[in-house]
C-alpha cells in the first residue's frame, strides 16, 4: 500500500479548513489545487468526478426525456397543431401555408426516437449511473483514498464530455442528427441516399459513440484495477458490498463488450468514407445500383452491436441491482437475503449476457436454427434474474422498513424489475418472438425491466448518497412526491403498450392511420402521451428538489445518518480528496451485520470481531 | 396559449410545492423523534399496500377490456396454420408468468407492509437459508425448461423449410413500399440481378432466364387459403421487414440475402370479416368511411417492421386471402402482365431500340414461345367457357330447361378444362383440355344463335376501335 502513504502524507494539512462554514460548495482537500478550475472542472477526486458525472447525466436526461415529449405528442395528438415548437425545432416543423398548422416532419421524428434512445441508453443509464456511483462510492466503500489513476479517472470524464459534445452539435446540423434508430443498423446507416440522417448526422453520431466508448474503457480499467488491487486491509472479496461488486462486473462486461462494438463502428466509419463493404452488399438506392458494393453482410454488424447491446443492458442493470440490494438492505435493517447467491448471481448473468446477444435477431434472416441455443441460454439467464428477486423480496420479509425517498425507489426497482423481467420470458421465446419483436411489446418490455427500473435504481442512489455527496439531505416531501409520480406515471405509460404490443402495432411508427389494424388505440395513445407529459413533470420535480438542497437542503449532522455498515460513512462530512483524515480504515467483518444482536442495530464494517465472534454471511 | 398556460400551471405548481417541501421540512426539524418517523413509515407503507392492489385490479381489468386485442383470444386469433402454435405459446408463457407476478407483487408490497419500521418492532437477523435459495432457484430452473422446450419444438416446426410448399412468391421492400412478384405457370421465380436493375425492370429480372417470361409483379396481393406459401423475402435499399401481423408472420428483408418465411393462411379474408362482425367492436361505423361498417373494410395488410427511413411507418399493401378458384381467376387476369410481356417481349422494333431493350428471345417468332402459347390457348378455351355463359343466359330467357341444363353441364365440363389451361405449364396438357373444350363447346352449341350475337356485339366493337386509332 506505498500509495496509500504517500496520499497520507500529502493529506495532512488539508483539512485546515474543515470548518470554512463553505457548505454550499464542494470540500477544498486539495492542497496543490485551490482555483475553481481545478477543484470543479479537472479535479481528479472521484467524489467530484462523480458529481460531473451526475449533473451531466442530469442534463442529457432533461434533453432525452423532453425530445420523448415531442414525438409522444406526435403519436398522441396526431394532426395536433404544433407550430408553436418551431420558434425550438425551426425547419423541423412543417408548417402549412394555408392553414398555418405546423407538423412535426417525418424525418425529424426518427432523428427524436434515435437521439432519445442513444441518450438514455448510453449518456444517462451508462455514463449517469455507473459513472456517478461507481466513481463515489468504489474508493468510498473499499477503503482507498482515490482510483488507481485519478488522471485517467478524469480523462474519462472529459471523454463523456467530448462525446456528449459531439452528439450536442449534431443536434443543429442542416440535415438533422442521426435517426436511424439507437442500433444504427446499416444499410440505412451508411448509406446518405437512404435518409438525411445518415448524412452527417451520423458521422458525428459515431464519432461520439466512439469517444463514449474511450471513455467507458478508461474508466472501466480504473473500476477493476481500483477494487482489485486497493481495497483496504480486511476487505475481502466476499466483505464487498454489492455494490462494489456490481460496479467491478459492470467494469468488466464493459471492457469485454464495448470494444466489439467500437470495432463494428469503425467498420461502418469505413464503408461510410472509404468505399468499403463491410455491411454492404447488393443494394440498388436513389436509382443507382451500387455495383462496386458488394460481398458485405449486414447481419454481422447486428452480431458485433448486440455482442455489445445485450450485455450493454446490463451494465445499466447492474449497477441499479447494486445500489438496491444495498439501500434495501440499510433501510430494512437486515442483511441482504442471501449475499453469496447475490454475487454469483450477478457472475452467472455477466457471464451469461455474452452469450445471448442474438435473441434480438431471432427475425433477421440469421439462420433460424442457431437460434435454438440463445432461446436456451435466454431463458436460462431468467434463473439468476429470479434469484436475485426472490431475495430482495426476502431481504424485505422481517425487517424493520424506513419508508424514505431512497427505500421506495428501491421497492419501486423490484416491482418494476419483475414486471419488465417477466416480458422478456415472452420475447426470449423465438416462436413468440416472431409476433412480438419489433411491437410496442419489446418497447414495453425494456422501458419498464431497463429504462424504468435503472433510473429508479439511480434515484435510490441519488436520495441515499445524497449526504455523502453534498453534506445535506434532499427534501423527502418532494422525494416522495417524486417517487409516487414516477412510480404511478411510468406504470400507465408502459403498461398500456403491452396491450398495443399485442395487437400487433409495431415500434418506430411515426403514425398509425396508415393501417387499420394499427389505427384503433387513439385514445390509449392520448393516454400514454399525457401520462408521459405528468411523468415528466415529476422528474423535473426531482430536478429542482436536487439542486434546492444542494443549497439548501437539511444539513448532515451525523456522519453515519442511515446507520449504516458501510466505510463511506466512516469518513467525515465534507471530506476532502483522501477520504479519510487519519489513517485509512480497516476491515474486520462483512458489510451486513445489521440487526444481528439484540442491543446492536448495526456494527459498522470497521468494528473487530468479538472474541469467538464468526463473521457473518455464511 | 393552452400549452402556455399549462406551462405557467407546472411552474406555480412546483413553487407551491417546493414551498410545501420547505415549510414540511422545518416542522420535521422542530419535532425530530422516532414516532414522527414511524407516521410516514405506516402512511407509505399503508400507500404501498393500496397502490399494490390498484396496480393489480388495473391489470386485471385492462386485460378483460383488452381480450380481444391478446394472441389467441377473441378475433385476435391467427389466420395461419402456424399461428395457434405461437398463440398457445404466448398464453402459457401469459399463465406462468402471471401467478409470478401476481405472487411477488403482492409480496412485495405486502411485506414492506408488514415489516415496517414501528414502535417495539425489530427487524430479524435472516442472512441466508441455503435450502429456500435452492427452490426458488430450481422451480424457475424447470418452469423455464419446459417453457424452452415448448417453445423450440413450435419454433422448429415454423421455420423448418422442406421445400414442399405449394407457391413461392417474392416480397421485395424498398423505400417505401413493397413489390410482390409471383412465379407464373411454371412455379418458379426466375433469376435476377440489382445490376439490371432500371426502367421498368424494377426488380432487375434477368431476361435470359426463361424461369422469369411468366413472372409476373402484381399490384395486388392474393393467396389461396390452405395452401402453404414461401415467401421469399428481399430488399433494394436498405433493411425492412415483412409482417402480417394476422398470421404471426415476421421476416427482415435483407438487401444481398433472401430470407424466408414458410406459412398457410387459413381464413379467407370473407371468413375473417364475418367473424369479426361478431364483435361489437367491429360493427361500429368505420373511420374512413362512415357508410360502411368496420368489419366490411376489413382487410389483412402487410406492414414494415424494421426501421427504414422516414416513410418506415407507410409501407402499407393488402393482402386477400381468397378460395383456390377465385386465386386461379385472379392469377390469369395477371398473366396478361407479365414483366417480360410487357416490357421486353411486346414492345416494337422501335421502342426497343429506344429503350436500348435487348430481347433473348428475339430469334423465336411472336406467339411461338412455350408461355405465348399456353397464353393463347388459355384464352381460346376462356372465350369457349364465355360462350357457354352467354348461351346460358339466353337458354334461361327463353325458359328452355333442358337446354339450360345440358348447357350447366358443359360449363362444369368446360370449367374444369379451363383451370388445367389456366395452371398447366405442359403445351401437351394445355392442347388436350384445349381439344376437350372444343368438343364439350361443339356439342352444346351447334351453329346456334348465341355464337353469331357475339359475332355481332365483335364487329362493332372493331369499328369503335378503329376509329379510335384514326383520331389517334
Ligand atoms: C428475464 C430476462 C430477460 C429476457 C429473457 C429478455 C429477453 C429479451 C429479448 C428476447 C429481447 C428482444 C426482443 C425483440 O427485439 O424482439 C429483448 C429486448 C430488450 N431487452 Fe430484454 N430480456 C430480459 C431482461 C432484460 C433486462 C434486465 C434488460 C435491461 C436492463 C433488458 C433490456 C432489453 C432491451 C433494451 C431490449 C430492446 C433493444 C431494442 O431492440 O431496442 N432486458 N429482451
Ligand atoms: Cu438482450
Ligand atoms: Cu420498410
Ligand atoms: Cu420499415
Amino acid at each position: 500500500m506505498a500509495d496509500t502513504t504517500i496520499l497520507e502524507k500529502d493529506l495532512h494539512g488539508a483539512h485546515a479548513h474543515g470548518e470554512h462554514g463553505h457548505d454550499d460548495h464542494d470540500h477544498h482537500g486539495d492542497r496543490y489545487q485551490s482555483a475553481f478550475i481545478d477543484n470543479y472542472m479537472f479535479s481528479m477526486d472521484h467524489k467530484t468526478i462523480a458529481k460531473q458525472f451526475l449533473i451531466t447525466g442530469m442534463f442529457w436526461a432533461i434533453i432525452g426525456a423532453a425530445m420523448s415529449i415531442i414525438f409522444r405528442l406526435q403519436l398522441g395528438f396526431p394532426g395536433a397543431d404544433m407550430s408553436w415548437l418551431q420558434p425550438l425545432l425551426g425547419g423541423w416543423i412543417n408548417i402549412d401555408p394555408a392553414t398555418g398548422t405546423g407538423t412535426l416532419s417525418q424525418e425529424f421524428y426518427y432523428a427524436l426516437v434515435t437521439m432519445h434512445g442513444t441518450i438514455i441508453v448510453f449518456f444517462v443509464l451508462t455514463a449517469g449511473l455507473s459513472g456517478t456511483f461507481s466513481n463515489l462510492l468504489i474508493p468510498l466503500q473499499i477503503g482507498a483514498r482515490d482510483m488507481a489513476s485519478p488522471l485517467m479517472n478524469m480523462l474519462s470524464y472529459w471523454f463523456f464530455f467530448l462525446s456528449g459534445l459531439v452528439m450536442f452539435i449534431s443536434l443543429f446540423l442542416n440535415t438533422g442528427p442521426f435517426s436511424g434508430g439507437w442500433t444504427a443498423y446499416p444499410p440505412l446507416s451508411e448509406l446518405p441516399q437512404a435518409s438525411d440522417g445518415s448524412k452527417a448526422g451520423a458521422t458525428m453520431w459515431i464519432m461520439s459513440l466512439v469517444l463514449f466508448v474511450v471513455s467507458v474503457l478508461l474508466g472501466g480499467i480504473n473500476y477493476i484495477t481500483t477494487v482489485l488491487n486497493m481495497r483496504t486491509k480486511g476487505m475481502s472479496m466476499f466483505r464487498l458490498p454489492l455494490t462494489i461488486w456490481a460496479f467491478l462486473v459492470t467494469a468488466i462486461i464493459g471492457l469485454l463488450s464495448f470494444p466489439v462494438l467500437a470495432s463494428g463502428f469503425f467498420m461502418v466509419m469505413l464503408d461510410r468514407t472509404l468505399g468499403t463493404s463491410f455491411f454492404l452488399n447488393e443494394i440498388y438506392i436513389a436509382d443507382t445500383a451500387l455495383t462496386e458494393r458488394v460481398g458485405g453482410s449486414a447481419i454481422l454488424y447486428q452480431h458485433l452491436f448486440w455482442f455489445l447491446g445485450h450485455p450493454e443492458v446490463y451494465i445499466i442493470i447492474l449497477p441499479a441491482m447494486g445500489i438496491v440490494s444495498e439501500v434495501l438492505a440499510t433501510h430494512a435493517r437486515k442483511p441482504i437475503f442471501g449475499y453469496k447467491a447475490m454475487v454469483f448471481s450477478i457472475l452467472a448473468i455477466a457471464f451469461l449476457s455474452f452469450i445471448v446477444w442474438a435473441h434480438h435477431m431471432f427475425m433477421t434472416g440469421m439462420n433460424p436454427f442457431i437460434s435454438n441455443i440463445f432461446v436456451i441460454f435466454t431463458l436460462i439467464i431468467a434463473v439468476p434474474s429470479a434469484v436475485k428477486v426472490f431475495n430482495w423480496i426476502a431481504t424485505v420479509w422481517g425487517g424493520a422498513v424506513r419508508f424514505n425517498s431512497a427505500m421506495l425507489f428501491s421497492l419501486g426497482f423490484v416491482s418494476m424489475f419483475i414486471s419488465g423481467g417477466l416480458t422478456g420470458i415472452f420475447l426470449g421465446n423465438a416462436a413468440i418472438d416472431i409476433q412480438q419483436h419489433d411491437t410496442y411489446f419489446v418497447v414495453a418490455h425494456f422501458h419498464i425491466v431497463m429504462g424504468v427500473a435503472a433510473f429508479f435504481g439511480m434515484y435510490a442512489g441519488v436520495y441515499h448518497w445524497f449526504p455523502r455527496m453534498y453534506g445535506r439531505f434532499m427534501n423527502e416531501f418532494l422525494g416522495k412526491l417524486h417517487f409516487w409520480g414516477t412510480m404511478i406515471g411510468a406504470y400507465c405509460v408502459f403498461g398500456p403498450m403491452h396491450y398495443l404490443g399485442m395487437a400487433g402495432v409495431p415500434r418506430r411508427y411515426y403514425s398509425f392511420e396508415t393501417f387499420n389494424a394499427f389505427s384503433e388505440f387513439d385514445a390509449m395513445n392520448q393516454f400514454i402521451t399525457i401520462a408521459a407529459i405528468i411523468t415528466f413533470f415529476f422528474q423535473i420535480l426531482f430536478v429542482v428538489n436536487f439542486f434546492y438542497s444542494i443549497y439548501k437542503g437539511k444539513k448532515q449532522t451525523e456522519m453515519n445518518p442511515w446507520e449504516a455498515t458501510t466505510l463511506e460513512w466512516t469518513a467525515p462530512i465534507h471530506a476532502g480528496h483522501g477520504n479519510w483524515e487519519g489513517a485509512i480504515p480497516h476491515v474486520h467483518r462483512w458489510p451486513y451485520d445489521l440487526s444481528r444482536y439484540e442491543d446492536r442495530e448495526f456494527i459498522p464494517q470497521t468494528e473487530p470481531l468479538k472474541e469467538g465472534e464468526k463473521d457473518g454471511g455464511h | 396559449m393552452e400549452i402556455f398556460i399549462g406551462f405557467l400551471c407546472a411552474v406555480l405548481l412546483t413553487v407551491l410545492l417546493v414551498q410545501i417541501a420547505k415549510a414540511r421540512e422545518l416542522a420535521t426539524a422542530v419535532r425530530a423523534d422516532h414516532n414522527e418517523e414511524y407516521e410516514v413509515n405506516k402512511l407509505q407503507a399503508g400507500m404501498g399496500v393500496v397502490f399494490m392492489v390498484l396496480f393489480l385490479v388495473a391489470c386485471v381489468v385492462s386485460f378483460i377490456y383488452y381480450a380481444p386485442y391478446v394472441l389467441g383470444w377473441g378475433v385476435n386469433t391467427a389466420a395461419s396454420e402456424h399461428g395457434p402454435m405461437v398463440d398457445s405459446l404466448f398464453n402459457t408463457t401469459l399463465l406462468v408468468t402471471s401467478i409470478v407476478f401476481f405472487a411477488t407483487q403482492f409480496a412485495l408490497f405486502w411485506f414492506a407492509w408488514q415489516y415496517r419500521g414501528r414502535k417495539g418492532h425489530k427487524a430479524i437477523y435472516w442472512s441466508h437459508n441455503d435450502q429456500l435459495e435452492m427452490v426458488w432457484m430450481i422451480v424457475p430452473a424447470v418452469v423455464m425448461t419446459f417453457l424452452v422446450v415448448q417453445g423450440l419444438q413450435a419454433w422448429n416446426t415454423i421455420m423448418v423449410d422442406e421445400g414442399d410448399h405449394d407457391i413461392e412468391i417474392e416480397a421485395t421492400g424498398y423505400q417505401f413500399a413493397w413489390e410482390i412478384r409471383y412465379p407464373g405457370r411454371d412455379n418458379m421465380l426466375g433469376t435476377k440481378d440489382f445490376r439490371k436493375i432500371g426502367g421498368k425492370n424494377t426488380l432487375g429480372q434477368d431476361w435470359t432466364d426463361a424461369k422469369n417470361i411468366d413472372d409476373v409483379v402484381a399490384s395486388d396481393i392474393y393467396l389461396p387459403v390452405g395452401k402453404k406459401i414461401r415467401v421469399r423475402i428481399t430488399a433494394k435499399d436498405v433493411l425492412h421487414n415483412f409482417y402480417l401481423p394476422q398470421f404471426r408472420v415476421k421476416m427482415d428483408a435483407v438487401p444481398g440475402m433472401p430470407t424466408y418465411f414458410i406459412f398457410t393462411p387459413t381464413v379467407t379474408t370473407d371468413s375473417m370479416r364475418r367473424r369479426l362482425s361478431a364483435s361489437p367492436d367491429w360493427q361500429v361505423a368505420d373511420k374512413q368511411d362512415d357508410t360502411k361498417k368496420r368489419y366490411e373494410t376489413f382487410d389483412y395488410e402487410l406492414a414494415c417492421a424494421e426501421l427504414c427511413g422516414k416513410g418506415h411507418y407507410s409501407m402499407r399493401r393488402v393482402i386477400k386471402i381468397v378460395s383456390q378458384e377465385e386465386y386461379e381467376a385472379w392469377l390469369d387476369k395477371q398473366e396478361a402482365n407479365s414483366t417480360y410481356m410487357s416490357i421486353v417481349r411486346n414492345l416494337t422494333d422501335e421502342e426497343k431500340a429506344k429503350g436500348k431493350v435487348e430481347d433473348p428471345f428475339a430469334s423465336t417468332t411472336k406467339g411461338e414461345l412455350l408461355f405465348e402459347k399456353l397464353v393463347a390457348i388459355k384464352d381460346r378455351v376462356n372465350t369457349q367457357l364465355k360462350s357457354l355463359n352467354d348461351a346460358l343466359i339466353v337458354a334461361k330467357k327463353a325458359k328452355n330447361a333442358a337446354e339450360v341444363t345440358k348447357i350447366e353441364a358443359a360449363i362444369v365440363a368446360m370449367q374444369a378444362q379451363q383451370r388445367i389451361a389456366r395452371i398447366t405449364n405442359n403445351l401437351e396438357e394445355a392442347n388436350t383440355a384445349e381439344r376437350e373444350a372444343n368438343r364439350i363447346a361443339s356439342q352444346v352449341m351447334q351453329a346456334n344463335l348465341t355464337t353469331t350475337d357475339n359475332a355481332v356485339i365483335d364487329s362493332t366493337a372493331v369499328p369503335l376501335d378503329s376509329t379510335a386509332n384514326k383520331i389517334q
